[in-house]
């Protein structure tokens, strides 16, 4: 391998930025194709109703209106399916009702779409849709995950009893872990909400579809975040045309968060109805629509308890978790809650006995899947608010308390990997550190002076810490797969070097935000020893990009990166038979170094772009050496990586009204080798602000209804610019011992950590001034800080 | 029945027969082609669609495009000259002020309007601006610091002009 040309490690300005900033970005809804027509959708304002009867004559006479089609035209057509199979805890597969299309008998959510108007222009469609006549009879509805598995509860589906999807549960037997509760000199019990998020991708979901009759092809231009998936789930499993008649190209993507991992209906619906009508057609979804039906994150109720022995040391953790999943099973729903989420509950401790049981639950609401972190934050909310208020509960430092039960420094080479008790081995870790340098950084024991003399004089100060561990580049294929995946989680990277010698690189991930066109040529020029602008990085188009799994926990370079480096090193090695020929030198003898070919102890040399050429003009060429210099590989990890890292919020809380004011936050992550550090922070910042919203400002309400209650900007409450101080962060590396980069993923390290630093922070500071509360249900609203001040 | 407007946009004239329902910001993404501009919420909220009216910034999704008749409109395609990058647009790539780039748009151009009136704001002064834009990606933070330097850059020339003059 070479030496480095000095690209990695250094925060080299975006490569993807300069088409942004001038207004040249290529987004979904910026795309119009010839002929064009316009969507747009009849949706239940029920979150449970009967469909009595559509009526779509009057709608056929407006004005434009090209064809419109309701549940029957679709009836045949399968449902969305789910690409994780879960099982009950007595072996029955999990229920998976048809998620379909369009519905014909039952709306189950508010959103639910009933029928598509297609026209000549989107006003056109939206004014005909709204001159659909539907009839819908109310049905009760049930919103809350616990509630609804209770007697009585109204069923989504009528072959999901108790509205249980499925049960669930891992780690020690149970009998084991209520012994060690039992048997310990102090339990911390905490029952709390995480409460559900709107993604909130600024771009809103977009789709774009059409069908070339002459050559029996579609193109689907979607706002996803894995264009190749997408086709495989809408080709093999919905609509049963043949994957190789379609491509799919998911062109500048305005944000994900998890949302655009999946796929929806509406992709699907919308490649069936171009073929009907031989026309393009387009949708975008509205902001209200978004609000309705990008699959949402969180929610789940769950109750804990937390054993410790009289010294501290944590004995035993249960864990009962009711997860909500919406009115259908989206793509990955049933892995959140579950392998995301049980499987991180070992945290950075040492605790011996673990135990947790999930209910997943049907409601009359939004799909529940990936975001931002997906389980882990989930996991990581549960253990580090339970041990800070275990820290106050004992009187101890939190630090202190963490200190005494972290995992010991483990590198994954010399000292074996973390076997935890939730199934999972941490590659590499020290905990300790990235804690040590996060009070460093904030002068933690100046800062709790400073507490104490607030309090004296009537302040509300708090601190609050939180560490982590997620589980990231998820794979390898064969334990996903033992584990429910229904596919396989490696990464496709090809590098195809040009005779001229520059290098075009096809990667299976895909970047709406990430910057990977940026940090995948940093990557390829250092290992090629050759000037970044000889590298384009070409992502998200099923036809020029050979396969892939897209983007999600964190595992774009962990992955895909793994899975270009292995082609390069497959280059590099035809490339050292071709200069061996060239400089008649033996193959055994030839070092590639800073873009050259030499040989060893000789000053004979040949470029890089010289070797290039001679393998598309192989006119002086090895004997059985086939031309050309184009490698592909599929990278299957052996293991996740497992980032980590401490979080601290420092809070004032207004005595009189409850607000909360965040003053500091300090975020050291270990997120392995760093390829752009400018990039990682950035992602590290974004985390932060999604995972402080949620602990201050953001949560889907559904009244009992089912309506949600604040689904526009106007109503639920999105972090802005001035709900910031400037983040101070910080960088631990401990390499991932299992990729040939070394790094772990930085993608939603900052949601998972944040949310609880902030929530402890707040009830440390009502613990100043005396108010001994365990709990303040999120997003923590001056209100109620205040109710929990009063109690 | 459609109305006919005539609007600069960008230094060019445009005269169209428009829907009088129209918003600007569709005007300008569908019949004009600057897609640039973005739509990002239906309630004025976002601040993706922020454009200059008569040299202050505005939500193009508030406006009808018949209210903007005779009006001199500014764009993100028209806020430098092609050639060389604005300030603002040099400080986001320099600072790293965005990552998917939807946001972008309507962010530089809130803050183009910031910096003509306020031309050396603080930390809160920025950010209290731009309060009216919604950013998922990037947490503020390095906005902030795009826009300081966009200022500090803004105030050296204006600096290095006087000092020629004089």
């Amino acid at each position: 391998m070479s030496t480095t040309n000095g690209w990695i490690g250094k925060s080299v300005k975006r490569v993807e930025d300069k088409r942004f900033i001038t207004g040249k970005g290529n987004y979904t809804d910026d795309i119009v194709l010839p002929h064009q027509t316009y969507a747009s959708f009849v949706r239940s304002p029920y979150a449970h109703a009967r469909i009595l009867s559509v009526d779509t004559s009057a709608a056929a006479a407006m004005p434009g209106v090209v064809a419109i089609f309701t549940g029957k035209d679709v009836a045949e057509v399968n449902g969305v399916p789910c690409g994780w199979l879960l099982h009950f805890k007595n072996g029955d597969p999990m229920k998976e009702p048809k998620h379909p299309l369009l519905v014909t008998d039952k709306a189950l959510h508010v959103g639910d779409a009933v029928a598509i108007v297609i026209a000549e222009s989107a006003a056109e469609a939206k004014d005909a849709a709204e001159v659909v006549m539907v009839d819908y009879e109310e049905l009760p509805a049930v919103t809350d995950a616990f509630k609804a598995t209770q007697a009585g509860a109204s069923l989504v589906h009528d072959d999901a009893p108790n509205n249980i999807c499925f049960d669930w549960t891992l780690g020690n037997p149970i009998e084991e872990v209520d012994a060690a509760i039992a048997a310990s000199a102090h339990v911390t019990t905490l029952e709390f909400v995480n409460q559900r998020m709107v993604p909130n991708a600024i771009e809103p979901r977009a789709y774009n579809s059409s069908y070339e009759a002459s050559t029996d092809k579609y193109t689907l231009y979607t706002s996803t975040q894995n264009p190749h998936l997408i086709r495989l789930l809408m080709c093999a499993f919905v609509l049963g045309i043949p994957e190789h008649k379609v491509r799919v190209v998911g062109p500048d993507v305005g944000g994900g968060f998890g949302s655009k991992i999946f796929h929806y209906t509406e992709e699907a619906l919308l490649t069936w109805a171009t073929r009907k009508i031989g026309r393009p057609v387009k949708w975008t979804s509205t902001r209200s629509e978004s609000f309705l039906l990008d699959a949402h994150g969180r929610d789940h109720i769950t109750k804990a308890d937390m054993g410790f022995d009289k010294d501290g040391k944590i004995t035993a953790l249960r864990v009962k978790t009711y997860a909500n999943l919406g009115a259908y099973l989206s793509t990955f729903a049933s892995c959140v809650p579950t392998y995301l989420h049980g499987t991180l509950l070992q945290g950075l401790y040492t605790t011996p006995k673990i135990n947790v049981d999930v209910t997943a639950v049907f409601t009359n609401t939004c799909v529940v899947d990936a975001y931002r972190g997906a389980g882990r934050p989930e996991a990581t909310y549960l253990l580090e608010r339970l041990v800070d208020l275990a820290a106050l509960e004992l009187n101890t430092d939190p630090v202190e308390l963490r200190m005494k039960n972290f995992i010991p420094p483990f590198d994954g080479i010399t000292q074996p990997g973390y076997q935890t008790q939730v199934a999972l081995q941490y590659d590499s870790g020290n905990y300790q550190g990235v804690l040590k340098k996060g009070i460093e950084m904030l002068g933690y024991a100046d800062l709790r002076k400073a507490q104490k003399e607030a309090a004296a004089n009537g302040r509300l100060l708090g601190i609050g810490i939180s560490t982590y561990i997620e589980a990231c580049g998820i794979a390898p294929s064969a334990v996903v797969g033992s584990l429910g995946a229904r596919a396989g989680l490696y990464e496709v990277g090809q590098v195809r070097i040009q005779p001229t010698g520059k290098v075009s690189v096809y990667t299976g991930a895909h970047s709406h935000g990430q910057g990977h066109e940026t940090t995948f040529a940093q990557v390829v020029a250092d290992k090629f020893g050759i000037p970044m602008e000889d590298v384009e990085i070409i992502h998200g188009d099923s036809e020029a990009v050979a396969f892939g799994m897209g983007t999600y926990g964190s595992r774009s370079l962990a992955v895909g990166g793994s899975a270009i480096v292995k082609s390069i090193e497959k280059i590099i090695e035809k490339g050292k038979k071709i200069a061996a020929h060239k400089l008649e030198a033996s193959e055994g003898d030839v070092n590639f170094e800073n873009g050259k070919f030499t040989v060893k102890g000789t000053d004979k040399s040949v470029s890089f772009g010289d070797v290039a050429l001679t393998a598309y003009v192989p006119h002086h060429y090895p004997k059985d050496l086939e031309p050309g210099l184009d490698f592909s590989s599929f990278y299957d990890p052996a293991n996740f990586t497992y980032p980590f890292g401490c979080h601290i919020a420092v809070v004032e809380v207004e005595k009189e009204t409850g607000k909360v004011h965040l003053k500091r936050f300090v975020a050291v992550d270990d997120v392995g080798n760093i390829i752009n550090p400018m990039i990682v922070e950035g992602q590290i910042h974004g985390g932060l602000a999604q995972g402080i919203g949620q602990a201050l400002f953001e949560g889907a309400d559904y009244d009992e209804n089912g309506q949600l209650t604040n689904g526009s900007y106007m109503d639920y409450c999105m972090p802005r610019a001035d709900d910031f101080p400037m983040f101070e962060t910080a960088s631990q590396v401990t390499p991932c011992p299992h990729n040939p980069l070394g790094v772990k993923g930085a993608g939603e390290a900052g949601a998972i950590g944040s949310t609880p630093a902030v929530v402890n922070a707040v009830i440390d500071a009502l613990w100043s001034a005396g108010h001994k509360v365990k709990d303040i249900r999120m997003p923590m609203t001056s209100e109620r800080v205040w109710r929990a001040m009063q109690s | 029945m459609s109305v006919r407007i005539h609007v600069r946009v960008n230094g060019v004239d445009y005269h169209h027969d428009v829907e009088p329902r129209t918003l600007l910001v569709q005007y300008l993404r569908d019949t004009l082609r600057l897609t640039g501009t973005h739509i990002g919420c239906d309630t004025s909220s976002c601040g993706a669609c922020t454009i200059h009216v008569n040299g202050k910034a505005a939500k193009s999704c508030t406006m009808l495009a018949v209210q903007a008749d005779g009006c001199e409109i500014t764009t993100i395609e028209g806020l430098s000259n092609g050639i060389e990058l604005h300030p603002l647009q040099e400080g986001f790539r320099e600072c790293h002020g965005l990552q998917c780039g939807f946001c972008t748009p309507g962010m530089i151009m809130t803050a183009a309007d910031l910096l003509q009136h306020n031309p050396n704001p603080g930390e809160s002064d920025i950010r209290h601006a731009l309060e009216g834009n919604f950013c998922r990606c990037t947490g503020y933070h390095n906005i902030v610091k795009s826009v300081q330097y966009a200022a500090e850059k803004m105030q050296a020339v204006q600096q290095n002009k006087k000092e020629v003059a004089a």
